[in-house]
């Protein structure tokens, strides 16, 4: 009899709150009372509150444990867990069938299809997952028509942007020059984002698979993924895959005997949230300061060392596959709007289920937060909720029924940006959120445009006034025109955005910034 | 037409790196030699210098600017742009606190306050025993779980007062090799 299935996430998430520790005593107990196991470590599921999930698999069936701590386990097996016959569904820490779980039953997974089900560190998994069937797909196409077909699914950067990959793709497919470079920004900064580093530990050939596909669409030889330091465990996941990626041809001079070749890497960042804005990515590739460049010409014409390239986000690519193979319509009839397929979202911050819940474009913002996330982990009434990382604007209970599409908070002067979302309760004092806003600005500014690299300092200075209630109105005045300066006398998303949190947290929390601070209630 | 040979060839002065050890010179050389000939590889360089030695010393700088064929300002421009490059010796352990709103949204701001007190120094600076350095990081994508820190390359997630005590009493006894 082969040995009992045993999965546990190895992802970053689940590390951090003692997955480690709880393998190794599985592995002891199950030593110890002699029953024959096998532990696999998958990426995480994305339900982070359960963490660390544990799943035992009787019957092809895998039953989920957690959240599971190392001194747990011991109950757990006397529960009958590791059993064959009668998994331990009457334990408090058993919740049924993976798979039924409504987070995640509800949930569209198209990207994230295999993340927490395959071993990251198999090619052969992937393969028998439905991997590199997209690739098979584009191989028999021609390039333009790769183009049209990612073109015609309705796929829009998924890093924040929003911008059309379909265009992107043609203008470099287009444009001359050699080589041409695909480069993928792996610089998830934004806070309350996490689904590209659980992407690149969970399934990293899906990303390797779409970079692959946007090499063979535009002509392109070479590709970087550029990575955040802060992400070793994905940076090992990433460089394991790539090597066997190599191995089996799938990367090389030859990919799968085309005749066409696609070499890649992995390049850290070093802490510059600015480097994901694809010019001071570009910039930083090429081991130079992450400043800003002016656009045009646009990356795609000149890109990385003057090359025409390719510069999409983890989750962009790693729609591609998919797209390619069940088809653009299959991937367009999602979402609603301009907005068409999934998107990742991510429930962060004082939240009871935080975690990952991909869906299609269209749900309200209140049912993401109350259905899935269900409140506050404080148990508080929530106050305020940031969506689309620390540029995106704080929105009120009043506005929790936008529908999650890039137009639809557009209007409401907000953006989706990457799916993060952060929520707060009600002892959250907006003013100190505006001003962080501000302090993060002057920190992480590259220093190319006055208003950002000055202006963001002296917003500092002018919250801490207005809210010292020294001259306020004419304070108010001051930090209003200075966001307007920010907003039009930047050049990228960071001096240009930062207006979003400081404004929407003045506009809609006003009595924040009032020199007698409201009675904030004790946390 | 000048004569090419009449032209004078005045030879770059590259500032010696005197202040740096064997070891610390032996691994600046190593990084420059294995990897100056990629494209931009002056971040994979600093990055190899700084796994080496846990920080970038000053004197460095001069032997990669010649490796690379780049000014003195180039590098210490680069050098010094980046975050998490460490420009001075830091302590055995580096923690990089999360600052960043998911976190705060889950009390950062006091286990900002707690680290700061409890480790008697500030942000970039290293405990009197050389055990912990405190740095300052904005997102360690661990924001369902938060307040999170990362030890050296260990991400830590929950981390209130108590466990973040735990964690930097664990660090201590652990001596790197």
């Amino acid at each position: 009899m082969s040995a009992l299935k045993i999965f546990v996430p190895g992802d970053a998430a689940a590390r951090a709150v003692g997955a480690d520790e709880t393998v190794q005593t599985i592995a002891a107990e199950a030593l110890r009372r002699k029953i024959d196991i096998e532990i696999i470590r998958i990426g995480s599921r994305g339900l982070l509150w359960l963490e660390p999930l544990v799943e035992v698999e009787v019957a092809g069936q895998r039953h989920a444990y957690g959240p599971v701590a190392a001194d747990q386990v011991a109950g757990l097996f006397a529960a009958g867990f590791a059993s064959r016959a009668l998994p331990a569904c009457s334990h408090p820490l058993a919740h049924g069938l993976t798979e039924e779980i409504p987070y995640l039953k509800k949930q569209q997974r198209l990207s994230f299809a295999r993340v927490g089900i395959i071993d990251p560190r198999s090619l052969s998994d992937y393969l028998s997952h439905g991997g590199y069937r997209g690739l098979a797909a584009a191989l028999a196409m021609q390039p333009a028509d790769i183009v049209a077909s990612v073109s015609a699914s309705g796929l829009r950067g998924r890093g924040g942007a929003a911008f059309p990959a379909g265009i992107k793709w043609k203008t470099v497919l287009g444009a001359a020059g050699s080589p041409k470079y695909v480069v993928c920004n792996a610089d998830e900064g934004d806070s309350g984002t996490f689904s590209d580093r659980m992407l690149m530990e969970g399934d990293p050939f899906v990303l390797i698979e779409g970079m692959t596909i946007a090499a063979l669409a535009t002509g392109a030889t070479r590709g970087y993924i550029y990575l955040r330091w802060e992400y070793p465990d994905a940076k090992r996941a990433l460089e394991a895959a790539i090597a066997a990626a190599y191995a089996e041809h799938y990367l090389g001079d030859d990919v799968q005997g085309s005749g066409k070749g696609f070499d890649l890497e992995v390049r850290m960042g070093a802490g510059a949230y600015i480097c994901g804005e694809e010019t001071s990515l570009l910039e930083s590739l090429e081991g130079k300061r992450g400043q800003v460049r002016f656009k045009p010409p646009l990356p795609a014409i000149a890109g990385l060392f003057g090359k025409p390239t390719v510069i999409n986000n983890v989750i962009t690519f790693a729609s591609v596959p998919i797209i390619l193979d069940r088809g653009a319509a299959y991937y367009q009839h999602f979402g609603m709007g301009r907005s068409r397929g999934t998107l990742p979202m991510q429930l962060a911050g004082n939240v009871k289920y935080g975690g990952l819940v991909e869906i299609a474009f269209g749900m309200s913002l209140r049912e993401l937060l109350y259905e899935y996330g269900g409140g506050t982990l404080s148990g508080r009434p929530i106050r305020a909720v940031q969506v689309g990382g620390p540029l995106g604007a704080y929105l009120p209970e009043s506005q929790f029924d936008t529908p999650l599409d890039y137009e639809a908070f557009a209007e409401i002067k907000g953006m989706l940006g990457h799916g993060g979302i952060v929520v707060f309760d009600d002892s959250v004092d907006m003013a100190a959120q505006a001003r962080y806003a501000m302090e993060f600005c002057a920190i992480e500014s590259c220093g190319k445009c006055t208003p950002c690299r000055i202006g963001s300092t002296r917003g500092v200075e002018v919250i801490d006034r207005l809210v010292a209630g020294q001259n306020a109105p004419a304070q108010e005045l001051l930090l209003r025109d200075l966001c307007e300066t920010l907003t039009h006398g930047s050049l990228c998303a960071l001096g240009g955005l930062i207006p979003y949190p400081v404004l929407s947290a003045l506009n809609h929390f006003p009595e924040d910034f009032v020199k007698s601070p409201r009675a904030h209630a004790s946390a | 037409m000048t004569n090419s040979s009449l032209r004078r060839v005045i030879p770059i002065k590259v500032e010696p790196a005197s202040l740096l050890n064997a070891e610390q010179r032996a691994a600046v050389e190593n990084a420059c030699q294995r990897l100056k000939e990629l494209p931009g590889a002056l971040l994979p360089i600093l990055h190899a210098v700084q796994q080496a030695l846990g920080f970038v010393p000053h004197d460095a700088v001069p032997l990669i600017a010649r490796a690379l064929n780049l000014s003195l300002a180039e590098v210490h421009g680069v050098l010094s742009f980046y975050h998490y490059f460490r420009e001075h010796r830091g302590g055995r352990h580096v923690v990089h606190l999360c600052r960043a709103e998911a976190c705060q949204a889950l009390g950062a701001v006091g286990l900002e306050a707690h680290a700061k007190r409890s480790l008697g120094i500030d942000f970039h600076g290293t405990t009197a025993d050389g055990a912990i350095s405190l740095e300052p990081v904005y997102c360690l994508g661990n924001c369902a779980l938060g307040p999170s820190m990362m030890i050296d390359e260990q991400l830590q997630g929950r981390v209130s007062t108590a466990r973040f005590d735990a964690l930097i009493a664990q660090a201590r006894a652990v001596v790197k090799p």
